[in-house]
């Protein structure tokens, strides 16, 4: 590892991986914190936190705040649990506009009903110009595991997986906007509460085995910490993951796979085979979700490795997204 | 309805013909006389040639050797120390493109630079240089200029309108590079095995096709002009293939919807206004003569090379001695046979310049050809 951080131990992939397991887990490990779930299991609670900066504060699709209440809300649904409090801290960076903080208040406070969740405690902290880039928020959540069991190290060749949408419209966006990439077109950022979706899965019976919500690092990073969290092989038929023509141009123009770019309202689900018609039967009921996939299986082909098939009968490994996320030169 | 991206390459990825083109090549491969060797000059084909799995839809007596073609993976150490020593100089904003900021020299990457506080940025398209420049009147903005013939159009751009425009704080460091000499100093080892080229159709794009009529003519190698898209890669595999089978030994492009055998004139006047071929240490093969694009002198106020000439370093670095990179570009090795291939030698830790950028062969085979 490095001798001073760089950005790429940021990106959700390998060496964001390192970065936790060579510092944090080896200082805090315990056995909870070593499921590396979405959100921590205790008794019947799940718990969370999540730090939120993002440039811009404002994009196509949502802002900070949303994000804010999705991020956290989103990685309590992905352990089968209902939102129920949360914790809202801010650093503020002095010059920061009042009203530009009271929109990015007041989508928070929307996203919060959609998922029945209210903020109960919070911290606000002001620094000198130049000390943030404008506002972070952090919030950690706390919720009532209403389906026990969910679990990333249990997916098996029982389960397909499945996406419930098209993927990488987050990442695009926000590349496409911090760029200043001017393009008529209607892409914008996923950024969604997922608790609505994965309680109509719950409350319909469906037999789930593993979510995740695919932020960064993409659906490759959820297919691979699948795979070796579970020590199983995921073949997944390249075509049938859902990318929409706007993301497939971006990532066209810049050389990057949409499997890699980061979502805020996409997740990953390992079903249990009976159910997996009913669960995408359910999710294409959700507006967003019209582009619902089952995309792949589970099998021991090779352990511990994600296989990408192409219609044409080759494959490839996908490998979890590694490096900061850079175009291709030519 | 106007033309949208997806019509670029809608059709040119179309499982039917792909898997028509394999048979095609399937049933003509047994003719052949003897095993071919094509050497894809360009990383972008390299790329395409993993993702789209192509060599597994290939007979067993077509190989394909990886080519020299990524302009991040020739830049010797010592290039990349200048563009480190540059950025961290005061007031200078060091701007390049893509993946260049990830390749280590003998101080650490661009973005080890950034991370110690240099101003380091990449972006699309070089004339984005001067709204950087715009907004920070009182830096030096350095354009670190890379690429092939497909990018020095871009930067011969650049220049021209800070020249026009009368731009202060623009300078560039260049680095660019030509792909005809590279390929006649592989052919001219005694020790390559390339029987064929499948040539960058994005580089005659410019340059045209004839930059490649001496391969055919004075060496007996055939040379297709390709796309970049799968059915692209394949048809011209079949078309090197048939000439082998009839015997013949041509200069053909497959990429008939942008190239022409002049190109684009306009881009080579304007290359030719600020530019003149230089010698060049590349990478893993060494000294090329007049195998760069250098800024010609009467531009040397914009030459950062030449302004800070004093503070930039000059020994030449060599890679680390179990690094085959050298070996993988001349065709003479592949990845995997490299001792400290995925192992010492990652991604995300690369030692050699294979490893270093998306289209490098070692990087291209540690993450799509493992499975083969």
């Amino acid at each position: 590892m490095n001798k001073t951080i760089t950005l790429a131990q940021g990106n959700g992939g390998e060496e964001n991986n390192e970065l936790i397991k060579k510092v944090f887990y080896k200082a805090f490990k315990n056995e909870i914190l070593e499921r590396s779930e979405d959100a921590a299991v205790i008794g019947n609670l799940a718990m969370t936190t999540d730090s939120f900066t993002v440039s811009p504060l404002f994009f196509a699709g949502a802002d900070i705040g949303k994000l804010a209440v999705c991020g956290t809300c989103n990685d309590l649904a992905m352990m089968g649990a209902v939102p129920k409090y949360l914790t809202c801290s801010v650093i503020i960076e002095e010059g920061f506009e009042v009203e530009s903080l009271e929109r990015i208040v007041e989508s928070m406070r929307s996203e919060l009903a959609i998922n029945g969740a209210v903020v109960v405690s919070g911290d606000t902290k002001v620094v000198p110009k130049g000390s943030v880039d404008k506002i972070f928020i952090n919030t950690t959540g706390l919720g009532e595991i209403v389906q026990a069991g969910i679990s990333s190290n249990n997916v098996s060749e029982e389960d397909v997986i499945l996406i419930n949408r098209d993927i990488g419209c987050h990442g695009a966006t926000i590349f496409a906007a911090r760029e200043g990439m001017e393009m008529s077109s209607t892409l914008k950022s996923d950024c969604n509460s997922l608790y609505p979706q994965v309680k109509a899965l719950m409350d319909a019976g469906v037999r789930i085995t593993a979510m995740r919500d695919a932020t960064r690092g993409g659906v490759a990073a959820v297919l691979n910490e699948w795979a070796r969290q579970s020590n199983v092989c995921i073949e997944v038929e390249e075509e049938k993951i859902p990318v929409s023509d706007e993301v497939k141009g971006i990532c066209e123009m810049l050389g990057f796979e949409a499997t890699a770019l980061a979502n805020e309202g996409t997740f990953v689900l390992a079903i249990h085979k009976d159910s997996a018609a009913k669960a995408l039967e359910i999710l294409k009921g959700f507006e967003v979700c019209a582009m619902a996939s089952r995309v792949g299986e589970v099998t021991q082909k090779y352990p511990q490795k994600v296989i990408l098939k192409s219609p044409w009968g080759t494959s490839r490994f996908l490998e979890t997204p590694n490096g900061e996320l850079l175009p291709r030169i030519c | 309805m106007g033309l949208e991206l997806k019509n670029l390459y809608d059709g040119f990825r179309d499982a039917d013909t792909i898997k028509a083109y394999a048979k095609i090549i399937a049933a003509d491969a047994q003719k052949l006389p003897h095993p071919i060797n094509i050497m894809e000059v360009c990383g972008g084909h390299t790329h395409t040639i993993m993702k789209y799995g192509v060599l597994q839809l290939l007979p067993s007596n077509i190989h394909f050797v990886h080519g020299p073609g990524c302009p991040v993976c020739i830049m010797p150490k010592e290039r990349i120390d200048h563009a480190y020593v540059l950025s961290m100089q005061e007031n200078v904003i060091l701007v390049t493109l893509g993946d260049m900021i990830k390749v280590p020299g003998s101080n650490g990457s661009l973005q080890d630079a950034r991370a110690k506080g240099a101003d380091v940025r990449f972006v699309y398209s070089p004339l984005d240089c001067l709204k950087i420049a715009q907004e920070n009147p009182d830096k030096t903005v350095i354009f670190f200029a890379i690429g092939f013939e497909t990018t020095t159009p871009m930067t011969a751009a650049l220049l021209d309108t800070v020249i026009r425009q009368d731009v202060k704080n623009i300078l560039l460091h260049v680095n660019h590079v030509t792909v005809p000499e590279p390929m006649r100093a592989l052919i001219s080892d005694e020790a390559c095995i390339i029987d064929a080229f499948l040539g960058p159709s994005h580089v005659s794009v410019i340059s045209g096709s004839k930059i490649y009529e001496e391969f055919p003519r004075d060496w007996h190698k055939p040379v297709v002009v390709s796309g970049f898209e799968p059915v692209d890669v394949m048809q011209s595999i079949s078309m090197i293939v048939k000439q082998f089978i009839e015997n013949r030994c041509e200069l053909e492009v497959e990429y008939k919807r942008a190239v022409t055998r002049e190109g684009n004139l306009k881009a080579q006047a304007l290359n030719d206004k600020y530019f003149h071929n230089v010698d060049f240490r590349w990478r893993g093969l060494g000294d090329i003569p007049q195998s760069g694009m250098g800024l010609r002198s009467e531009y040397d106020r914009y030459n950062a090379e030449k302004i800070y000439d004093a503070i930039l370093p000059k020994e030449e670095i060599n890679d680390h001695k179990l690094c085959i990179c050298g070996d993988i570009l001349k065709g003479k090795a592949s990845p995997p046979q490299c001792s400290i291939f995925g192992t010492a030698c990652k991604p995300t830790s690369p030692v050699g310049s294979c490893m270093v950028s998306s289209e490098g062969a070692c990087s291209a085979y540690y993450k799509y050809g493992n499975l083969v």
